[in-house]
């Protein structure tokens, strides 16, 4: 059995692997409201949390998730560590796997590094943000949030609000809306709409005018970095253009935004506390999506070592393991 | 290749479901503390026929539930198929109660040690007992069951298949012959 890795939508995710991942999640959300919000699934595994960038939900989730599923958890954040002494990424990790992890969940400000950790480990790879190239468990979560929402996504029109531009979650989620059946349109201010991304199959509008159209509108978080440069005039007037507020959304449509939220800036505040917004939903859906992430890559998949301590018996590999 | 063998119809089936559920209201003299729990998914299936037949020899409501232990077997790494996973459902207080486990088969016994190990994450049963429609042998763990519908002397390499009219259309348990050896 090769190892697997969940690097990007694009190449990994498929839409039968994407169904059963949404479907392992949801047999995982029992797990998550028992008084015992664990399972021996990965007792024994060792998943390493490289974060090279600040983030306190995906770190955690991704954390929640391995120790939900009784594995061992080592977090390496960048600061702090050897790291600041000037070590490469490839020292970095050509040392942390001799910890012998069998994932590595790793977020770069770095397109494409994730690549490269799963050339230099023998770990399977989770992308956990690699700059502005793919999010792919945030798609995940986010179709998942929508299935259990919507029912399907098959027909769907999903309006991608904001900066698309510096935006790894708008990348990883149009592929995944897409692949789920839905159709997605990109609305924002010309600056912050890369050119040519229609090639992807999707709309583009530079304006909010039919914003009506949507079921789901999905708004993108405006990194306040990005106002010292030239891609917009101000804030107050990106706000006035395209912040998703009590006028423009529509009561039957869902509201989705990947956190953390601007609140006055893509969104107002009586929206994001709206019965449209599914944001919370966001935020719990992503422990037992990573749940599922990580049980779907090891399903299969031995131990770096070999798994030599673990029983293979007859018994154990029929399918009829009565 | 010898065809595979009916050693229960859909009537010896339902003759053994309706002897196990009397002897299961028979060992257990305080019907307020008993329950029902199947494991996914032919087991499932027999618990809820097991479980009326058991409310109607009571006369009175047993709680009723299910499990999958695809997340407690111990053999994650061992499979390259991906099984549909279900949802489980117990959603009433194990404390104090005897829980009758049900699977269709039983051989190796680990599918029950990862049941036992499930059940006892949603609480702490005071007794748990096993009720099985075939038992095939061959345990490589120190199990038996407290109910079985049939003792099933088998090889290894065979396979015993339990077909249940839910998911297959049909009730049959049949024994199922080892492929032929294939020459290498």
């Amino acid at each position: 059995m090769t190892r697997r890795h969940l690097i990007s939508v694009e190449r990994d995710l498929d839409r039968e692997r994407i169904e059963r991942i949404v479907s392992l999640a949801g047999s995982f959300e029992e797990v998550a409201h028992r008084e015992i919000k664990k399972v021996p699934a990965l007792r024994g595994r060792t998943v390493l949390n490289l974060f090279y960038e600040a983030s306190t939900r995906t770190r955690s989730s991704f954390e929640l998730a391995a120790k939900r599923l009784s594995a061992d958890v080592v977090n390496f954040a960048a600061s702090g560590s050897s790291v600041e002494k000037g070590e490469s990424l490839k020292d970095t990790v050509l040392t942390l796997s001799a910890h012998k992890p069998d994932v590595v969940c790793v977020r770069t400000p770095w397109a494409g590094a994730a690549d490269l950790v799963a050339k230099w480990s023998g770990a399977s790879v989770v992308n956990a943000g690699d700059g502005k190239h793919e999010h792919p468990t945030q798609a995940l979560l986010d179709v998942y949030t929508l299935v259990r929402k919507l029912g399907a996504l098959d027909g769907a029109k999903i309006w991608i609000v904001g900066d698309v531009l510096h935006s790894r979650v708008a990348r990883s989620n149009i592929l995944a809306f897409q692949r789920m059946g839905a159709s997605v349109t990109l609305a924002g201010p010309p600056t912050l709409i890369p050119r040519g991304i229609e090639n992807l199959g999707c709309d583009v509008r530079y304006d909010l005018d039919e914003l009506r159209d949507a079921d789901v509108v999905y708004a993108l978080r405006m990194q306040n970095e990005r106002i010292d440069q030239p891609y917009l005039p101000t804030l107050r007037e990106y706000a006035e253009r395209f912040q998703i507020n009590g006028k423009r959304l529509h009561p039957r449509q869902v509201l989705m935004h990947p956190g953390p939220v601007n609140r006055g800036i893509e969104l107002s505040g009586e929206v994001v506390d709206s019965p449209q917004a599914v944001i919370t939903a966001q935020v719990e859906g992503g422990v037992v999506v990573r749940m599922a992430v990580l049980y779907e890559l090891l399903e299969g998949a031995r131990s770096p070592e070999g798994g030599g301590t673990r029983a293979t018996t007859a018994g154990a590999r029929d399918p009829q393991l009565a | 290749m010898d065809a595979e063998k009916v050693v229960l119809d859909g009537d010896d089936i339902r003759r053994t479901l309706v002897r196990v559920a009397h002897e299961i209201v028979e060992k257990n003299a305080e019907p307020e503390g008993l329950a029902l729990v199947g494991i996914h998914r032919r087991g499932a299936v027999l618990a809820q026929r097991l479980h009326r037949l058991v409310e109607d020899l009571l006369d009175r409501e047993v709680p009723l539930g299910d499990l999958d232990i695809s997340f407690y077997r111990d053999d994650v790494a061992h499979r390259s198929e991906h099984p549909v996973v279900h949802a489980s459902h117990v959603d009433f207080p194990l404390d104090r109660r005897t829980v009758v486990l049900v699977d269709d088969v039983l051989y190796t016994g680990r599918t029950v040690r990862a049941a036992i190990d499930a059940l006892f994450d949603y609480g702490r049963p005071a007794r748990i007992q096993l009720a099985v429609l075939a038992d095939r042998g061959h345990r490589e763990l120190p199990f038996r069951a407290d109910y079985v519908g049939k003792n099933l002397p088998t090889s290894k390499r065979e396979r015993v298949s339990v077909r249940v009219e839910e998911i297959d259309g049909h009730d049959e348990v049949a024994l199922v012959p080892a492929p032929e050896e294939v020459p290498a």
